[in-house]
């Protein structure tokens, strides 16, 4: 855990400055005079106030809206907190949209996208950064030449090649292969995990063949074990890229029966034919895994943001 | 120690020229083709789900089907027919006004809130968490939420309106294109809301770097706030402003799921939010019938282009202030 959060420093190379020990615009004598403290208090709680405001006040509605009927939910004004709790409203949410089901895929689709991009990004970073095949540098930037075309430019031929990919002419559509494949084609992940390769020893890995170890054992027994903080930055991006994504599942995965849509795109689907309550309630169960997910894995989640650099 | 590294490393560099002489290139062959082994699975997903499709892409957009299935050329058929088409035109309108305001309202409230998060000794974790809380949702349950505080009937946000007694408004069902109309306002006010947290935990990092001695000198200097945020702040955060900047506007034109949540996959009132993205998406797969890939590349390869014109001016315009 503390060395997930060290991540900041090692990968972004930047110093990492508590903010005790340095000042900021305004000095700390200019906030120690009587006039500062008394300013800095009522700054300090206008921003609290208008920041919980603003960012919990949304999510206040969306898991109490949730509670309401339909007919308050639709009311006219609208009621700031639920005059009579109906919390059926969940339960029926839950069956009418088949959000178990729904909440199944999206977790089958990121763990899956999860396990291939370990698998296929790692080995091809460890074999760029340390093996140094012929043709490597010019394969790496190839990869690293996607990051310049928008990913969202290329949905259709990326749709039409799935559908019938060339030479094996497999048609991956409504398979979850359709979003775990393309995931690996990742050039950021590669990028990050090269960048960190890079920085170990090449006399560890030297050490290492000189024992005797070959490639897959290296990778396993003396790169991995070095490289968890950076794996635990790929694998929480990973996750969340596929939870959030909304266009490219809308394409693959759309009108099956059982459903295999993502949460995503499955209650924007229901959305037009469903009552207001129902809605919020779909839409707050969706949301609370993301929530748990980010309050528990926050240090890092924030840290890898800071070194991972910034992803579009 | 130093000298049993060197010592290592003779003894490998002489045994590796032995090699080299006795058995020719096997062992490098050897060694390569694990190395390629390590990088087929990355390279076979990049050449299908990345490199041929950007090639395909401009191929398509040249191309037509035909009767009875294949492709045959068309030569500039499909742009012609797309730059014809209005909404083509209505959509680029838009996207530009989306990139605009979500600059104005998107690009300066980040930098703000950090400047102003960086200054607070107090709560610092809990607003942080606050602010990149709603990065973290869905964007559907977000969206959904905010098409339901828009509601003109039953909305929260009228009901403000109401309560202040200001004229309510219809929010992204609100007529009209004017250059900063309602409904693309109220697009970005979602969107920002979603998506500013990003930036913000990036501009405070790169706060923290600064060191304490320049503002200390600045004040020496009888710089008051607003010339030590002018002369000290924004030069020394400069090199992550313009490449946010840039960052932020390659995403802004390239916004899709705000407004096809928020108008349920319409595009607003006469198409006043349908953006570019979202006119591929409708060539490709959702005007019924006629769904004509060929003219979604097409518009594909306009947006690429613009994209990279726009990044390569930025880069090359910037490049000496970096």
């Amino acid at each position: 855990m503390a060395g997930l959060a060290g991540v900041g420093a090692r990968v972004g190379g930047r110093k990492q400055v508590t903010k005790a020990t340095t000042r900021t615009l305004i000095s700390s004598a200019q906030l120690n005079r009587r006039s500062g403290k008394i300013g800095y208090r009522v700054i300090l709680t206008v921003v609290i106030v208008v920041f919980t405001l603003v960012f919990i006040g949304p999510m206040y509605f969306l898991f109490t809206d949730g509670l309401k009927s339909t007919s308050e939910a639709i009311a006219t004004p609208p009621t700031l907190y639920p005059h009579h709790l109906h919390p059926g409203t969940y339960r029926a949410a839950f069956d009418r949209m088949d959000v178990a089901r729904l909440l199944w895929n999206t977790l089958y689709y990121a763990f899956g996208a999860l396990a291939f991009q370990l698998v296929f990004d790692v080995a091809a970073a460890y074999s760029l950064s340390k093996l140094r095949p012929v043709l490597g540098s010019v394969i790496f930037f190839l990869m690293l030449a996607t990051l310049m075309i928008p990913t969202t430019v290329l949905v259709v031929p990326q749709y039409v090649t799935v559908a019938n990919l060339p030479i094996l002419h497999v048609n991956l559509i409504g398979t979850p292969e359709a979003i775990w494949l393309p995931s690996v084609a990742n050039a950021f992940n590669i990028f990050l995990l090269k960048r960190f390769f890079d920085s170990i020893p090449e006399d560890y890995i030297d050490a290492a063949r000189i024992d005797g170890a070959t490639g897959l054992t290296i990778l396993r027994r003396v790169v991995l074990p070095i490289s968890r903080p950076i794996i635990g930055v790929v694998s929480i991006f990973g996750l969340v890229a596929v939870w959030k994504d909304f266009l490219w599942p809308l394409l693959v995965e759309y009108g099956y029966s059982p459903t295999r849509e993502s949460l995503n795109v499955g209650i924007w689907q229901a959305s037009a034919t469903t009552p207001q309550n129902l809605i919020i309630a779909a839409s707050a169960m969706a949301a609370i895994p993301t929530i748990v997910f980010f309050l528990i894995f926050q240090r890092n989640i924030m840290a890898g943001l800071t070194a991972g650099g910034i992803r579009g | 120690m130093a000298d049993v590294m060197t010592l290592r490393k003779v003894r490998a560099g002489t045994s590796a020229s032995r090699r080299r002489t006795a058995a020719g290139f096997a062992p490098k062959i050897r060694r390569n083709l694990s190395a390629h082994g390590f990088l087929i699975g990355a390279v076979l997903c990049f050449t299908f789900f990345s490199w041929y499709p950007i090639v395909r892409e401009v191929i398509m957009s040249f191309q037509k089907a035909v009767f009875g299935g294949g492709y045959a050329w068309a030569g500039f058929t499909n742009y012609v027919r797309i730059f014809h088409d209005p909404t083509f035109w209505q959509a680029w309108r838009n996207t530009g006004e989306f990139t605009v305001l979500a600059l104005v309202i998107g690009y300066a409230v980040p930098f703000c809130v950090a400047i102003l998060l960086n200054e607070l000794r107090h709560a610092s974790g809990y607003l942080r968490i606050l602010v990149y809380l709603p990065v973290m949702l869905p964007p559907a349950s977000a969206l959904l939420l905010f098409a339901y505080f828009y509601n003109p009937q039953y909305g929260l946000f009228d009901e403000i309106l109401r309560a202040l007694h200001l004229p309510t408004s219809q929010w992204v069902f609100q007529p009209g294109t004017g250059f900063v109309s309602t409904a693309m306002v109220s697009v970005v006010i979602a969107s920002t809301w979603m998506n500013m947290g990003g930036a913000t935990l990036i501009y405070l990092a790169a706060l923290q770097n600064i060191p304490g001695e320049l503002y200390e000198a600045a004040e020496l200097d009888g710089a008051g706030l607003f010339g030590r945020i002018r002369h000290i702040t924004i030069p020394q955060t400069k090199l992550i402003l313009l490449m946010l900047l840039l960052l932020q506007v390659v995403a802004t034109m390239q916004m899709f799921v705000e407004s096809f949540v928020l108008t349920n996959g319409g595009g607003g009132v006469a198409d006043n939010t349908q953006s570019v993205v979202m006119l591929i998406y409708q060539y490709a797969f959702a005007l019924s019938g006629a769904s004509n890939y060929n003219s979604a590349s097409a518009l594909g390869v306009v947006l690429m282009l613009v994209l990279a014109v726009f990044s390569g001016g930025f880069l090359w315009a910037t490049k000496d202030r970096g």
